[in-house]
């Protein structure tokens, strides 16, 4: 039957080529637009570590200047930052299970083989934890151990493409390599990890959301021993009439924000014992005359963290929204027509009644109908919206704006817009076949 | 083949209510061929369309080839309809946008009939008629009477036990009307039971039975006094509307 239904379907669709092109076109617009957006919203929104979303949490605590707010749109919200006071404070605790601080400082690399000269190298301080808690992946040896966090020892990672570039992308791990002057041994060379967006510093070394990564990596103590200020993001205030930063001893002692802490809290008893201990800390620091602003301690998940920093813009959310009710638009017009059209060849549905046809037999050869007009606008919808990828991808090509980067094929994002577009149209067109399928085998055959 | 004892059917709309058939009896035995005939609105058609099972009735009961069919789901009476009866409409009523072997195609496919079985059943039927050569045709490159020849095609091609024609040859001129109705005979000769509405005294005196409706119910159904019963029809009054 479902053979003879197809046929049927083929030739009612070609009797009204206008109108079949119309509906055609109205279903494809409208998947083509939600293919784009949600293809957009997909990459630029979707949580790179979702299966740790609910152990890893980022600390913030609102270290801010009493007189204005960190931010001034949104005034709740705590810098998402903390001083090193603080940060050093925290990570001293031992009940998250792991934890690590993060931050930027430049670093020059010399000494490999047949190098001629040193180059820079952004390079992220930070603890072991970093690697454990992200689930960075190594392309040869491993994360440096907890001793040489707190050594610190001269230990170093390379990134995947700083190996490439020093070593042509052999194990080098156990050479010795000079950063900033001092010999340190390679104990790992991550496999190539470029997670988007870039969750765990959102502020990210001068270079926006979606920029540039770490080169290497060394323990965090390197910075304070070496007294490397840091580079990327970093923020001050000055109480009146405190005397201006001079010395690295005064940016350790300082209001300025320059640090991303994280830590790992497998149950939810583990994250109010630490929740209660920055509370507790913050308490004491008060009372001692810092922390002047309302207390405003927070754990972020990633998703929040995502969306605290909106990576996941309004816009994009709107646009996703307009694309919807866009699509909703497409399909009331194209149920419109479906209804007009099947009701109009309603008295042949009369005929094939009176010779046998079955309500349900009507109603399944006029879905029918409704799938294949839904499976050429799911397939025309789907060559739009790669044109409208590939014209996004285009337009924003040379701009730092997330969208140029992001706006890759995104197969499942397409796969999930086609379904649910495919699946709607059929549901839209689940009305006009019922109302023909109703059709009184008498009503039209009386007329003559 | 089909008893009706009682059928009654009234038309609600709105503003009115139609007695369309008042407390109709008839019955019409296996193999009969039967011509009703009456004014127009005397519920000719409402008797027909009951008959085969297109519209339900309010009151009375109906028993066809045995069956009572009174209260069937809508499925039910599809598949009898399907099965039993095969229609011929005034208006032909064949589906324009399918050309004449899939026209009488229709009523088998919704038998699930394998296609050597349907090919057979559609040839032979469009041979009776006289067709056989015109089956890539569409129902418009056929004139009234060849449409009205493919629709008895399609009546026959199920090999069904009870044909309902209504008017069949309102809308032909009276050589054509003359050759649907030796086909009708030809059909009624094999064993099929045909029940004809006409106006046409002419292609009613042909019939083996006249049955006059008027008002709703039947008048007198003798079998052997038509002519009295024409004259009765053409005095009766219209039904009320
Ligand atoms: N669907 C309907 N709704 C309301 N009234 C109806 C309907 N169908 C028929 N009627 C009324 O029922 C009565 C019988 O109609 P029917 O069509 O059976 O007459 P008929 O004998 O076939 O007439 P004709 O010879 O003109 O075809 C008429 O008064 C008609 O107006
Ligand atoms: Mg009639």
């Amino acid at each position: 039957m479902l053979g003879y239904y197809l046929r049927l379907a083929v030739k009612s669709l070609r009797r009204t080529p206008g109108l079949t092109a119309l509906m055609v076109g109205a279903i494809a617009c409208g998947i083509a637009a939600c293919i784009v957006t949600l293809t957009v919203h997909h990459a630029m929104g979707r949580n790179p570590i979702w299966w740790k979303n609910n152990v890893l949490y980022a600390v913030t605590m609102d270290s801010w200047d009493p007189r204005r707010p960190y931010d001034p749109d949104r005034p709740t919200v705590a810098p998402s930052q903390l001083t090193y006071l603080d940060a050093t404070y925290l990570y001293g605790s031992d009940i998250p299970q792991r934890k690590t601080l993060l931050a930027f400082v430049q670093g020059a690399l010399a000494g490999a083989p047949g190098q001629s000269a040193p180059v820079w190298a952004m390079t992220r301080i930070t603890t072991a934890g970093f690697f454990h808690m992200f689930d960075v992946p190594f392309e040869y040896g491993g994360p440096w151990s907890a001793a040489a966090d707190q050594g610190p020892q001269p230990v170093i990672v390379l990134s995947h493409r700083e190996n490439q570039r020093l070593y042509d992308g052999r194990n080098s791990v156990g050479r010795t390599i000079l950063w900033n002057h001092l010999r340190f041994r390679i104990v790992g060379v991550l496999a190539h990890w470029d997670p988007r967006p870039r969750f765990y510093d959102l502020t990210g070394g001068g270079s926006g959301d979606f920029g540039g990564s770490a080169r290497a990596f060394v323990p965090f103590r390197w910075g304070s021993m070496l007294h490397l200020f840091p580079i990327g993001s970093m923020s001050c205030w000055v109480a009146p009439g405190a005397p201006p930063l001079q010395t690295y001893r005064d940016l350790l002692a300082s209001n300025c924000v320059w640090i991303t802490m994280w830590v790992e809290l497998p149950t939810a008893a583990r994250r109010e014992r630490f929740l209660d201990f920055v509370n507790a800390y913050w308490a004491q620091q008060h009372a001692a005359g810092r922390f002047q602003r309302p207390r405003n301690n927070h754990l972020w998940k990633v998703s929040q963290w995502l969306r605290l920093h909106r990576i996941v813009s309004n816009s994009s959310r709107l646009l996703l929204r307009i694309a919807f009710a866009f699509l909703a638009v497409c399909l009331i017009n194209t149920v419109g027509i479906l209804l007009a059209k099947f009701l109009r060849a309603a008295p042949l549905a009369g005929v094939r009644r009176a010779l046998g046809a079955r309500r349900g037999e009507i109603f399944a050869q006029h879905l029918v109908e409704v799938a294949v007009l839904a499976l050429s606008g799911a397939i025309l919808g789907l060559l739009l919206g790669i044109a409208g990828l590939a014209g996004v991808r285009a337009l924003y090509a040379h701009s730092y704006s997330a969208y140029g980067k992001v706006a890759h094929f995104d197969l499942i994002g397409i796969a999930w817009a086609l379904a649910l577009a495919g699946v709607s149209t059929l549901l839209a067109g689940l009305y006009p076949a019922w109302r023909v399928g109703r059709t009184s085998p008498a009503r039209y055959l009386k007329s003559q | 083949m089909l008893r009706m004892q009682d059928i009654s059917k009234i038309y609600r709309t709105d503003l009115i209510e139609t007695h369309a058939l008042r407390a109709l009896s008839l019955e019409v035995r296996d193999g009969e061929f039967v011509a009703v005939s009456g004014p127009s609105g005397s519920g000719k058609t409402t008797f027909l369309n009951i008959a085969g099972l297109l519209e339900t009735f309010d009151s009375g009961t109906y028993e066809l080839d045995g069956r009572d069919v009174s209260r069937l789901s809508d499925d039910a009476r599809s598949r009898i309809r399907n099965e039993k009866i095969g229609f011929i409409f005034q208006s032909f009523n064949l589906i324009p946008d399918l050309d004449i072997f899939d026209n009488v195609d229709v009523p088998l496919r919704y038998r699930r009939m394998k296609s050597p079985e349907r090919r057979k059943r559609i040839e032979s039927s469009l041979e009776l008629v006289g067709l056989a050569a015109r089956m890539k045709h569409l129902p418009a490159q056929l004139s009234g009477g060849q449409q009205q020849r493919v629709a008895i095609a399609r009546a026959i091609a199920g090999d069904p036990a009870l044909i309902l024609a209504d008017e069949p040859t309102g809308n032909l001129d009276s050589l054509m009307a003359r050759q649907i109705m030796d086909l009708l005979e030809k059909i009624n000769a094999m064993g099929t039971t045909v029940i004809l509405v006409t106006h046409d005294p002419e292609l009613a005196r042909r019939a083996e039975r006249n049955i006059h409706i008027v008002d709703g119910v039947v008048l007198d159904a003798p079998a052997q006094t038509p002519a009295s019963q024409r004259q009765t029809a053409a005095h009766a009054p219209r039904a009320a509307e």
